[in-house]
């Protein structure tokens, strides 16, 4: 019987197999941040243990960080000890960090594939759920925990279980306006936020193949969404040519070398996949969420839905409490819910394609009174690719604030929050209560209906304006 | 880390599906770079309201918290296990969890157990009728019990042995230190390095 992807990168990463005991899986990359490494240097120190391989070990300041002023020390000191505590843990343990500040700061997703150290095959993994975006690369890549951290930190291995394998069959071509994001919203609102629990994703099909790697960085993304650790994209001439000429991509040799290993890596034509989910291309419309779960989704020329239609006890319950939380009315068409703020950025769509896609949509425009559009690149070299290319100025016309770098407001752990009742419409990647900011209200969008929201002033796509 | 084998206290009925790890303790308090003191930020937004499951005094010593499917989904913060271990609750029960909380949780020692959703529901309703019921958590059988009913659960035995034996996991793999140097030897020149040789 054939393999999948997954198998054969698995297969190709196991250091011990014993019967009764998970495998201990090799870890080729691992990428750190400041939020979820502390409590994991401070393990190794107590026990008196290194790091054993720093030079496969990488670090990014990016969830506390602020996005103005990052000129000035960070004004929350607890913000700050924990950025501190990351540049001297990197310091003790010999780790090479990019600071706030630093060219190749920005969100630690962003970073390891811009510097071309995401390459197909390997394992990637990083104290962040994720850390499945870079399965896009055709590698298995997952988030962990702290004290999985360390363990990596510690071995440079971690014991698993196998997950079993779901492929997610996007065949046929993508409506005009529908994009990787409503790809992904569609089939988390569909197999449902714990449909993936237990299994790695395989995206395929001609819809996904067409995909640039930055799209399929979204997909990946939000395999977590789906309750899927990982999710991955086999490797074919799109990765290849956005790999080449990367700082940390092979050359010469090497990369012949490199390129006749990743043509391999493909499941079988008769590998088995435990599941399979079809998600036909030409039945995505644009897609948004209503609820405070990612799988509380709808198109966006849909409206809220009724709690009472909802058979599941539990997701009836779910829905009520959500549209509660959310004060929308069943009934209420998507396209009338007025946001106060559109976020374009997070490690789901802050890469300089999804900027391009918000700027060519918001060009000439103006974001609508009362909106405040804040618009955050992914990394510091997006931002700056951005600028070479004269997005910002696009966005500073249509009255967007162009921001630093970071995580901001996907999560809010630094000042970008929404107020207690404040709405947003957001390219990231979750709607829970409160994300970003206490009382905040979330509605999950691609870049695409972001800008044409923000000129609007409602949920909106771009065919809208 | 502590040995579990067999833990008996009250339970809470948190009835609510998908409960996110944002929730259970949100990222403002995820600055911290320290293992404990995350109690006070457990649920807190939640907690704000009076009715609140945690706010009502029945449930004040329970220790064991049963939950309602999909619990754990969201962010990969191990905060989330801390939080609740320093609130006071060794053990989780639900129908289902989030694959990288379930993960984190049996590396820190806190006993997440899987039982069917129709059996959530009638601890629910026994510990709302009467919430001192004493409840147990049997890891080394494999069971929870409470009143007359024995509810077998599974785990696999490389998880449960770790947790009875309370052993460090990284240790063990540290006694595989010459596999992985043998892997190591064989990877690929090809692949990247973050520091320059």
């Amino acid at each position: 019987m054939g393999k999948t992807l997954a198998d054969k990168v698995w297969e190709d990463h196991v250091v011990h197999r014993a019967v009764g005991e998970p495998d201990l899986i090799y870890i080729d990359l691992h990428l750190i941040h400041e939020v979820t490494s502390p409590q994991a240097f401070d393990g190794l120190r107590l026990a008196g243990r290194k790091v054993r391989r720093p030079d496969l070990t990488i670090a990014t300041e990016d969830h506390n960080t602020p996005t103005i002023d990052i000129d000035k020390p960070i004004a929350d000191p607890v913000s700050k000890i924990q950025v501190d505590t990351l540049r001297k843990n990197a310091k003790d343990f010999g780790i090479r960090i990019h600071s706030l500040g630093d060219v190749e700061q920005g969100i630690v997703h962003v970073v390891g594939p811009q510097l071309g150290l995401t390459q197909p095959g390997m394992t990637v993994v990083c104290g962040d759920s994720h850390t499945s975006t870079h399965g896009a690369f055709g590698g298995l890549a997952f988030g962990i925990g702290t004290s999985e951290v360390e363990h990596v930190l510690a071995t440079q291995t971690l014991p698993l279980t196998k997950p079993k394998m779901m492929a997610v069959n996007v065949e046929g071509v993508l409506p005009a306006g529908v994009t990787s994001k409503d790809i992904i919203l569609a089939l988390i609102a569909k197999i449902g936020t714990g449909g993936g629990q237990g299994f790695i994703i395989e995206y395929r099909g001609s819809a996904i193949r067409e995909l640039s790697m930055e799209a399929r960085m979204t997909i990946c993304n939000m395999s977590i969404e789906a309750g899927a650790r990982a999710g991955l994209i086999a490797p074919d001439e799109t990765t290849f040519n956005y790999l080449k000429g990367r700082d940390h991509a092979p050359k010469g040799a090497d990369w012949d070398a490199a390129v006749a290993y990743w043509k391999t890596l493909k499941s079988d034509a008769d590998a088995k996949f435990d599941v399979q989910v079809d998600l036909p291309a030409d039945s995505l419309a644009p897609f948004v969420t209503w609820g405070t779960n990612p799988g509380q989704g709808v198109a966006l020329n849909d409206v809220v839905p009724n709690p009472a239609d909802i058979k599941d006890e539990a997701a009836r319950g779910s829905a009520e409490r959500a549209l509660v939380y959310m004060d929308l009315k069943a009934g209420t068409p998507m396209k009338q819910i007025k946001v106060d703020t559109v976020f374009l950025g997070s490690c789901t769509n802050g890469r300089i394609e999804d900027l391009r896609s918000a700027a060519q949509v918001l060009k000439g425009s103006k974001v609508s009174q009362g909106v405040r559009m804040l618009v955050v690149p992914g990394s510091a070299r997006v931002r700056l690719e951005a600028e070479a290319e004269g997005l910002h100025e696009i966005f500073l016309a249509a009255g967007a604030e162009w921001r630093q770098a970071g995580c901001s407001m996907c999560l809010g752990m630094n000042p970008d929050q929404l107020k207690p009742g404040e709405r947003s419409a957001s390219t990231s990647n979750r709607n829970f209560e409160g994300r970003q900011g206490k009382g905040g209200r979330t509605h999950l969008v691609s870049p695409l209906v972001a800008a044409a929201t923000a000129i609007r002033g409602t949920l909106s796509a771009p065919s809208d304006l | 880390m502590e040995k579990f084998t067999i833990h008996t206290g009250t339970a809470l009925p948190l009835r609510r599906s998908n409960v996110d790890t944002d929730q259970i303790i949100p990222a403002e308090y995820l600055k911290r770079v320290t293992r404990s003191g995350f109690e006070d930020g457990l649920f807190v937004a939640w907690r704000k309201d009076p009715e609140f499951v945690l706010n009502q005094p029945q449930y004040k010593s329970a220790s064991i918290l049963v939950a309602g499917a999909d619990f754990g989904t969201g962010s990969s913060r191990e905060h989330a296990v801390w939080a609740l271990q320093n609130y006071g609750f060794s053990a989780v029960l639900s129908s289902r969890f989030a694959d990288i909380f379930r993960g984190n949780s049996l590396k820190g020692g806190l006993l997440t157990v899987i039982l069917p959703e129709s059996e959530i529901e009638k601890i629910w309703e026994q510990i709302e009728k009467n919430p001192k019921t004493k409840i147990s958590v049997d890891l080394v059988a494999r069971e929870v019990r409470y009143e007359e009913k024995i509810l077998p659960f599974e785990i696999d035995d490389y998880t449960r042995w770790r947790l009875m034996e309370g052993l460090d996991d990284i240790g063990l793999t540290l006694q595989h230190g010459d596999k992985v140097t043998d892997f190591e030897r064989k990877r690929a020149t090809f692949m990247p390095v973050t520091l320059t040789k």
